[in-house]
């Protein structure tokens, strides 16, 4: 039996290396989060589907186009990118029950009870050479319209904006003022 | 005073340094979990669109990226200044998305295939025509959400 006690391992260097392996990683680390607009594209149509059941009524849609040099149409009429919040609002919430604007269907949205949606869809065609800036700028402002009814509707009927809604009442809220952004099939605007 | 004066006529104790490598150790964990390491390096320059309703990519697993823009200066005289789509490590076209996207979704695990989110990172410069072919193809492929990258306005 050996009497000797095995020397301890010196663990004054230990904290070197971990201050090593922590500066590799303060390094090579990337806090950065990509941001950017979600969308679902619609699925490709199935060719035995009937094409009828997908027709919307007319009223009940706006086109909105960017052509080549991003200039953009809104319901046939030349708009300016700024605009272009506001007509969508007056499009989706229809205040004074315009028979050209689309119509409004009461459902049942969970606690609150019957409520008019809109079945407004907002169509989106872009040319081919539109640029991806002015394409993203149209997005952007297509979704801060929905944003901002939701809001709207949600401090009218829980005093909050939407963003400090529980799940279920945003979910409520979702339902009652829908994002309908239909991305059309890509077509050459400029051809008439 | 003589209270005082005793007591500083001992040495001062060294602070204890042995619960440094913990506390290090501690900040080196809290590094390695939330980094991530860029898995591949750009090929083409992208300066993203700004947007102000922009919302954060939830789950970056669930991400795969397709990035478009115009070659980087090195590459442009083997590829020219067109726009070009860059998967993985490489330049390729439309067709390879869907080999792409297959890679992709095999990768993940069976629970998470439908949430599998597409990133396309586009330069603001490029012309949607590109954008629209990956986005058929995708379609085809039936990987339906997808994020079009933009950096938050600043206010």
């Amino acid at each position: 039996m050996a009497k000797h006690k095995t020397p301890e391992i010196n663990s004054s260097s230990t904290a070197d290396i971990a201050f090593l392996l922590l500066c590799y990683f303060l390094m090579t680390t990337t806090m950065d989060q990509d941001s950017g607009l979600s969308r679902r594209l619609p699925p490709i149509p199935d060719e035995n589907q009937k094409v009828e059941d997908q027709k919307v009524n007319r009223r009940n849609i706006i086109i909105v186009k960017i052509n080549s040099a991003d200039r953009l149409f809104a319901g046939n009429e030349v708009l300016d990118v700024s605009l272009l919040k506001d007509k969508i609002k007056l499009f989706l919430t229809n205040p004074l029950n315009d028979p050209n604007l689309p119509e409004k269907e009461a459902k049942e949205i969970g606690s609150l009870g019957m409520i008019p949606v809109s079945k407004g869809v907002i169509s989106l065609q872009n040319d081919r050479g539109t640029s991806y800036e002015a394409y993203i700028a149209v997005q952007n402002e297509l979704v801060k319209a929905v944003n901002e009814l939701r809001d709207e509707f949600s401090k009218a009927h829980f005093g909050k904006t939407y963003i400090n809604l529980d799940e279920d009442e945003q979910k409520m809220v979702r339902d009652a003022v829908p994002q309908q952004i239909s991305e059309a099939e890509p077509k050459d605007v400029s051809k008439k | 005073m003589a209270k005082f004066g005793k007591n500083s006529s001992k040495e001062m104790p060294a602070i204890s340094t042995s619960s440094l490598p913990d506390i290090v150790f501690m900040l080196l964990f809290f590094f390695m979990v939330t980094t991530s390491m860029r898995e591949t390096e750009n090929k083409v320059t992208i300066r993203l669109p700004q947007a102000s309703e922009v919302v954060k990519l939830e789950r970056k697993d669930l991400a795969s990226y397709i990035n478009i823009g115009s070659p980087i200066a090195p590459l442009q005289a083997q590829f020219g200044t067109d726009a070009r789509i860059q998967l993985n490590d490489s330049f390729k076209t439309t067709k390879d998305i869907r080999d792409f996207v297959a890679a992709e979704r095999d990768a993940m695990s069976e629970a998470d295939k439908s949430f599998m989110t597409v990133v396309i990172r586009c330069d603001q410069q490029v012309h949607m025509g590109i954008v629209s072919d990956v986005k058929q193809e995708l379609r085809r492929c039936s990987a339906l959400k997808i994020m079009y990258c933009a950096n938050k306005t600043a206010k």
